[in-house]
């Protein structure tokens, strides 16, 4: 039974907490829904769960920013409701957008920070040092802050939350658009914190790894608690129902997972080091013949149970499944020999120079017609700028590139008729809705009569849109944004795809939908070249290249990049340890050079 | 070319949508340009009427009496004070209570009588040297008509030159006939200019021109797209300030309006070459504001639209030849109260022209080149 009253001994402790907004469009949200949680001090606690389930609003309202509708909130042993006052001014919240002057330095921001908070000079002092020793931000004490890369950014908005020492730390998706590097840093920062000073952090993540790592974990769907306990509970959940499945020879990983994904029996597949992680539904254990893509005398192996696995079986069991792709969507020829490369992307010693800063330094590329091509690497390395000269919105310092033929930034604009972009940030008109953009789009790429209202069609059938039409795109839930997006730069069926970080800031369950889609569109003979920072999904990939600094480090299928790793232990490496090994030691070799040259 | 066309509907239907989909933003494109002419057609007027003035009267005679009479029966004057003494002169200027205090002195009338020159002191609160200067002019006015028929009914020789003024276009000289005309151009720049260095940027800072760039769209059908919108929305705009001119003020239009929006047309092709131009260069919204800002009072205040060209440094005069305003406001007046036909406004169109022409290919070209 749970009791009736808070807890005044938790950190957070609500009751029965609802929540409803109303949309602009008239229909009521309902964000949370008789939510009790309870939060020891000194906890480091996650919020996990699909967009939508009620993140925010509960990290919100621990803040004292928003009231519940009804149920009761305490947090630091203060009804959220009565004095929310006395608890922001107890409490640090560092919203996922936080507000950093992005034309005041560093040292600025933090003492405009420092002052907002009212901290005295000598405690400032303290507190500086400190700051600065465990974000490393020391060395870029006087560069403005919107010069600082992504992950950099993140750590000084986290400092800037510390400049007080808070007794309660909320953190709303710290670690969104931050590349594995930075993410494992910041990840430091924040354990520390709690070994340390016996901070309470509550943060919210869509990084299913993260919350492994978190001593109290509370899966939200739909505004509701499904399980809340330590991390290992919902591990539990998929204990005995991991296989690591091995596709037959010659054949993707992510084909086999594709028909996987499908499978009824089948909670979750993943590919992974090449193989295919798939998770069981319940009772399907026993019948394992009976899936069919597990059928043709494949090798499968029980693996350990992970925090991922248990999570997504419960989300299924809710219900939320990925809807599956329908086939036959893009109308591009097969790929008559998919042995043969017939180069369509072809890129020779590449540099881009903004004034004395290379961001791209000597890059050579080629990709195939039908493959997926991934672009990794950690913020600021040149991903995006490659990606700009690519679509010939940025013009190339020295170098050659040909995009199907073409040099887009001197070709004629037909040319442009060949490629689909989807830029990092949602880049369609936010007034407007998605049925005139999209009408936009289609007749911005010449599509018109019949042809027009085909694809169109099309994309509000497959990207599950009918129902959004009026909708203000700007008003869309995030991963419909996504599918907007993806559906504008798909409707004149484009021969290249390119996609410049599509899944950042997605949760798990939009991330394989996304994929799902991405691996069709590559069957169909679509080249796709992607950007991303979930190391994970380069398995997806045909073959994909790392680069950091502007220099390219490493290019293969991902079988050949783990293999650059060092194997520890006869183990595996992850996309994501093979990542941080080759950049660090990039990294390293650079530093030491740059001691011999001094 | 036909599916150049067709894209460059597209984004003009695009950019409708973008400005005109929000009820609040389609107010506020009309609503004030109206109000605005309004508010400008009351208070921005350089015509006096019931100016406050004192008088020190010292002679108290038939003959002064005579002269106060006239003024105040002018309709321009309110007398507000009869002074007794020379001491409260300072004091009712210094509180604002008149603008002018008229001294008339003891010898007055005598002077008069016996043929002499009789001198009447002018006091004038100069702290606004405008309103002075016009209410003295009309002082002045007044005496020289009192002098004409004193000289009549005293049977004395008649003045020896009098100048009979006729004003064209204007018969009354009401300043409101100046302003107005003058209005339908300066009010349509003033949110043309806003709205067009804003649709680039706008569109810069969310992102979305990159993904128009990827498009088929050539930099040319952007620009093309991008003028047509504003191009209307500013006609739209100035029909609405002609509309209160002629239905409200009750100005007389004795041109062809035709020849009117043939003008307006050409100053909007120079206002948003302009606007376009300013909107490449900026990297985001706030840059492209503050630029047209800084762009907008010299542009007004060389115009001619508040003080004349022909009082300016020399040096300026030629620098508004720059101004398509200037041109405008020139054109607009001539089609409006002189009636000039389309031949007679050819100096003036032809800079507005050249303008357009210089600025837009250069915007154009900025959209793709900027920071590459």
């Amino acid at each position: 039974m749970k009791s009736e009253v808070p807890d005044k001994e938790q950190a957070i402790s609500g009751i029965a907490l609802c929540k409803a907004f109303r949309r602009t469009s008239g229909e009521n949200i309902q964000a949370l829904e008789q939510v009790s949680l309870n939060i020891h001090h000194g906890t480091l606690a996650a919020l996990v769960g699909p967009d939508g389930a009620g993140k925010t609003t509960l990290l919100r309202m621990a803040a004292g920013l928003i009231a519940p509708d009804s149920g009761k909130l305490e947090v630091l042993g203060i009804n959220v409701t009565a004095d929310p006052q006395q608890i922001q001014s107890r409490i640090s919240y560092m919203p996922q957008k936080f507000g950093l002057y992005e034309d005041l330095s560093v040292q600025e921001n933090l003492d405009l920070y420092a002052d907002l908070h009212g901290v005295t000079p000598d405690a400032k002092r303290l507190r500086y040092a400190q700051l600065m020793q465990m974000t490393d931000l020391g060395s870029f004490a006087n560069r403005l802050a919107g010069r600082l890369s992504g992950g950099m950014k993140q750590k000084l908005g986290l400092a800037c939350t510390l400049v007080r020492s808070p007794e309660l730390l909320l953190l709303d998706e710290p670690t969104v658009g931050v590349d594995p590097l930075s993410r494992r840093e910041l990840w430091e920062i924040i354990l520390r914190l709690v070994r340390d000073e016996n901070l309470t952090v509550l943060l919210s993540t869509a990084y299913l790894d993260e919350a492994e790592r978190c001593g109290h974990v509370v899966v939200l769907n739909q505004g509701k608690v499904l399980v809340q306990g330590p991390p290992g509970e919902v591990t539990k959940l998929a204990n005995g129902r991991v296989f690591l499945v091995e596709p037959p020879e010659g054949q993707p990983a992510r084909n086999l997972q594709a028909q996987c994904f499908d499978e009824p029996g089948i909670a979750d597949a993943v590919p992974e080091g090449g193989l295919v992680r798939v998770v069981l539904m319940p009772g399907m254990k026993a019948s394992l013949g009976s899936i069919g893509c597990l059928t043709a005398g494949l090798d499968v192996q029980p693996t350990p149970a992970r925090f991922e696995d248990g999570f997504m079986l419960l989300l299924h069991q809710q219900g939320n499944k990925a809807a599956p792709v329908s086939p036959g969507t893009v109308r591009q020829t097969p790929l008559a020999d998919k042995d043969r490369c017939e180069i369509i992307i072809e890129v020779h010693d590449l540099v881009k120079r903004f004034g004395a800063f290379t961001a791209v330094d000597h890059i050579s590329f080629e990709v195939c017609r039908g493959e997926i091509f991934g672009l990794l690497g950690p913020n600021g390395a040149g991903k995006t700028t490659t990606f700009r000269m690519l679509c010939g919105l940025l013009a190339a310092t020295s170098g050659t590139l040909r995009v199907a033929g073409e040099d887009l930034r001197v070709a004629r604009a037909s040319a442009r008729q060949r490629i689909g972009y989807v830029a990092q940030k949602f880049a369609l008109y936010g007034q407007l809705s998605v049925i005139e953009n999209l009408e936009f789009f289609a007749s911005a790429y010449g599509l018109r009569g019949r042809r027009k209202r085909d694809r169109i069609d099309w994309a509000l059938q497959d990207f599950e849109l009918s129902e959004l039409v009026k909708l203000p795109s700007g008003q869309l839930p995030g991963g419909y944004k996504q599918r907007l997006a993806m559906a504008a730069a798909l409707l004149h069926e484009p021969e290249i795809l390119f996609l410049d970080e599509p899944t950042s800031g997605a949760d798990p369950l939009a991330r394989r939908e996304f994929w799902q889609r991405i691996t069709l569109f590559a069957e169909q003979g679509v080249t796709v070249i992607v950007t991303t920072h979930f190391m994970e999904e380069a398995e997806y990939c045909d073959r994909a290249l790392i680069q950091d600094a502007g220099r390219l480090l490493a290019r293969g299928t991902p079988a050949e990049i783990r293999l650059l790793a060092d194997s520890r232990g006869g183990q595996r490496p992850s996309m994501e340890d093979a990542f941080i090994a080759i950049v660090e030691k990039a990294r390293e070799k650079a530093s030491t050079l740059a001691m011999g040259v001094a | 070319m036909f599916e150049s066309l067709l894209r460059i509907l597209a984004l003009t239907r695009k950019e409708f949508l973008v400005v005109l989909k929000d009820p609040r933003s389609r107010i506020s494109l009309f609503v004030p340009p109206i109000i605005q002419c309004l508010i400008f057609g009351y208070a921005a007027s350089y015509d006096l009427s019931n100016v406050p003035y004192a008088v020190l009267d010292q002679d108290r005679s038939f003959a002064s009496a005579q002269l106060l009479s006239q003024l105040d029966g002018s309709g321009v004057f309110l007398r507000v004070g009869n002074l007794s003494n020379v001491k409260e002169i300072e004091a009712i200027i210094d509180d604002k209570k008149a603008l002018l205090v008229l001294q008339i002195g003891q010898n007055f009338e005598r002077n008069l009588l016996m043929g002499l020159t009789a001198p009447v002191q002018l006091i004038v609160d100069g702290r606004n040297s405008n309103t002075a200067a016009i209410a003295s002019s009309y002082i002045s006015t007044e005496v020289a008509t009192f002098n004409a028929q004193w000289r009549a009914g005293h049977g004395e020789a008649k003045m020896p030159v009098r100048s009979i003024t006729r004003a064209w276009y204007n018969p009354n000289l009401e300043s409101r006939w100046f302003m107005v005309p003058g209005m339908i151009a300066t009010l349509t720049l003033l949110q043309t200019l806003i709205l067009t260095a804003m649709s680039v940027a706008r569109e810069r800072e969310h992102g979305t021109f990159d993904q128009l760039l990827v498009t088929p769209f050539s930099p040319t059908e952007i620009m093309v797209g991008k003028a047509l919108t504003p191009i209307t929305i500013g006609l739209g705009q100035a029909t609405g300030v002609l509309l209160v001119a002629q239905l409200w003020f009750h100005i007389p239009f004795a041109g062809s309006f035709l020849t009117l929006y043939l003008c307006l047309g050409i100053f909007l092709f120079a206002i948003i070459g302009i606007g376009l131009l300013v909107s490449s260069i900026s990297a985001n919204m706030q840059q492209a504001m503050l630029y047209s800002f800084v762009l907008m009072l010299p542009i007004i205040l060389l115009s001619g639209f508040m003080t004349p060209i022909s009082t300016m440094p020399r040096g300026f005069q030629y620098v508004t030849l720059f101004n398509p305003l200037r041109h405008a406001i020139r054109c607009v007046q001539r089609v409006f109260l002189e009636g000039a036909g389309i031949e007679l406004l050819i100096p003036d169109l032809w800079p507005m022209l050249l303008i357009g022409m210089v600025t837009l290919p250069a915007a154009a070209w900025m959209f793709r080149h900027r920071f590459a």
